[in-house]
């Protein structure tokens, strides 16, 4: 067990180590050099000498070795550099902006918890066969639709159509319904899809034919016995579902304007910023690989038939 | 081309309908319908003179934001330019946008799934540390790592977004050769003297072809929707290029006024996102 642990560990921060260096090489060491772009412009009218001052002052002369280091050293200690364009350290500008998304990404996934909930639910309870095959067949439909041009059929035909969410100086709460509903339906497709598969799943466990041969009611037995069952399972795509959260923030800030994580991932890639994007894709992917490791940690605490076949092999 | 007019055959005599006919009707309607979809936009992109008789970017004066009618199926933008044909004339670049991106992702990502496969060892765990390493950033963030080293534009979007599938591929490539190895006929190959690379071309890569190319056809899907979300963010190929997702960005100023400039172009991505997934699942069935 203590091997498998030390394993697993390591191998999280293996593929972190390789993350934090292809993004280095990618978007420090090769071309893209946000400070010729910032101070070679003319309006700067900057001297050779001059920029050649600025490029030291960034850490930018030195040899690409030199600055993997330091940049690794800095990452380590919490300092993830100065963003060029707007001269003010990385993580104040991650400090400012982190919240934001978190509370939209935390109420997106609330949201999408809910969704799939009712959908599984509706695809087991409804009666009528075309009901419930057009409910099965939504999650499908939710994947293929492109997450900006959702918010923007949101806000069509909420704010536009019915007039129900004003677009003009919205309210605190009412600003956030649609931004919310736009991260939730693309996150709820993968949910629902492991969900209902799971459920089925677990129907077909000899446990649910005792319980109804002891007279229990499917509902009953779908909430007592299946759910838990088939709830498990979804928490292996966890980590998935955090980078799909993210990058549905992007999207959605974008569309709906708002500040966060995305829009500051926006500015950065427009003003090839790489020292802001560095430490978005490493953050990241940190978050990423530390949301797997501690699934694949807990996953036999919570399902102990899974921690006694562990214990047998490791 | 049919064989109904050429005489009484087997089938016929039979009884029994043609075999072509019996092979259409175990086609499922909603297959049927995606590669219509799939059908119709291919040749939309192919010769897009042939479905309407509007320009893809130049406007009429005095005819802009026309709801849709007779005259202009979808209605026409702020420039007066015709939707249907700008959704027409886009399709080229959306399509070949996700060809290269998949074509980029199938042939290095199976490549070194195959060699990770293949050789084992430390190869191997190199390989998907790195292959790993990507799928530990989200897809849209590691697409924008890679616009920013490459430029904005329409080949440098399919790139990146082709590169955010490398993973995916080598993943299933690699773990289709540890199937096929398995078997005895490999076993019987290499044990009849065949080089490794010989093998590898002749056995593992035709069996596993099947489930890659399924893939392949899910991900052309993925293509089209990350490239028209990259096109929105304004990353993609340059205004007055009809691309589909830069055409919703552009509906976008006319919201309150014009709702057919931002439903119909995103009605259309989600058709062949839907049509090129539910071909997938097609070919994913006949996997072995």
């Amino acid at each position: 067990m203590i091997r498998y642990l030390i394993g697993r560990v390591g191998q999280a921060l293996l593929v972190l180590m390789v993350t934090f260096t292809a993004a280095f090489l990618l978007l420090q060491a090769l071309p893209g050099d946000a400070i010729m772009i910032k101070f070679m412009s003319p309006d700067m009218a900057l001297s050779a000498d001059q920029i050649a001052e600025i490029r030291a002052a960034y850490g930018a002369d030195l040899p690409i070795w030199e600055r993997y280091f330091n940049t690794l050293a800095n990452f380590l200690t919490g300092n993830f550099g100065y963003s060029i364009q707007a001269g003010v350290p990385v993580s104040q500008q991650l400090r400012v902006n982190l919240p934001p998304t978190l509370q939209l990404a935390s109420l997106g996934f609330l949201a999408a918890i809910i969704l799939t909930i009712t959908i599984a639910a509706l695809s087991n309870i409804v009666g009528m066969a075309w009901l419930r095959s057009a409910i099965q067949s939504m999650p499908s439909l939710f994947i293929s639709v492109p997450v900006f041009w959702l918010g923007i059929m949101l806000i069509q035909v909420f704010s536009f159509q019915l007039g129900l969410v004003s677009v003009i100086s919205p309210g605190p709460v009412e600003r956030l319904i649609l931004p919310v509903l736009t991260l939730a339906i693309p996150i709820s497709a993968p949910l629902s899809q492991i969900l209902m598969r799971n459920i089925d799943e677990v129907l077909a466990q000899p446990f649910v034919a005792v319980a109804k041969a002891k007279g229990a009611s499917h509902t009953w037995v779908l909430w007592r016995h299946v759910a838990r069952n088939a709830v498990l399972p979804t928490l292996t795509i966890a980590g998935v579902l955090f980078g799909e959260l993210l990058a549905g923030a992007v999207v959605t800030e974008a569309v709906y304007g708002l500040n966060g994580l995305g829009g500051l991932t926006n500015q950065a890639v427009g003003n090839h910023d790489t020292a802001v994007l560095q430490a978005i894709v490493v953050i990241s992917a940190l978050a990423f690989v530390s949301i797997n490791l501690v699934v694949d940690l807990l996953y036999p605490v919570l399902d102990p038939r899974l921690g006694s076949k562990l214990g047998m092999t490791a | 081309m049919t064989t109904e007019a050429s005489g009484p055959d087997i089938d016929a005599i039979d009884g029994a309908q043609p075999g072509w006919v019996a092979w259409l009707r175990r086609v499922p309607v909603t297959l049927a319908l995606a590669w219509l979809v799939v059908f119709i936009v291919l040749l939309w992109a192919v010769a897009p003179g042939l479905f309407t008789s509007y320009s893809g970017t130049v406007g009429v004066p005095g005819e802009q934001l026309r709801p849709p009618s007779l005259e202009h199926v979808l209605g026409t933008d702020g420039l007066g330019r015709d939707l249907y044909a700008r959704i027409v004339y886009g399709a080229v670049h959306s399509l070949s946008g996700a060809f290269v991106a998949v074509t980029v992702g199938l042939l290095s990502g199976t490549l070194l799934g195959l060699v990770a496969g293949a050789r084992g060892g430390w190869t191997d765990a190199t390989i998907m540390r790195l292959v790993d390493s990507m799928l530990a950033v989200p897809s849209l963030l590691l697409s924008l790592s890679i616009i920013v080293l490459l430029g904005f534009g329409t080949v440098e979007v399919a790139i990146a977004v082709g590169a955010v599938s490398v993973a995916r591929f080598a993943r299933l490539a690699r773990s289709e050769v540890i199937r096929v190895r398995r078997s005895d006929y490999v076993e019987a190959a290499f044990g009849s003297g065949g080089t490794f690379w010989a093998v590898l071309w002749r056995h593992i890569l035709p069996n596993s072809l099947t489930s890659v190319i399924a893939l392949a056809a899910l991900q052309f899907g993925s293509a089209i929707l990350a490239i028209s979300t990259l096109g929105f963010l304004g990353y993609g190929a340059p205004p007055p290029t009809p691309e589909w997702g830069l055409l919703i960005a552009e509906g976008r100023n006319y919201l309150s006024r014009a709702w057919w400039l931002t439903a119909a172009p995103g009605l259309v991505v989600v058709l062949v996102v839907l049509a090129a997934d539910r071909i997938s699942k097609a070919i994913g069935k006949t996997a072995p």
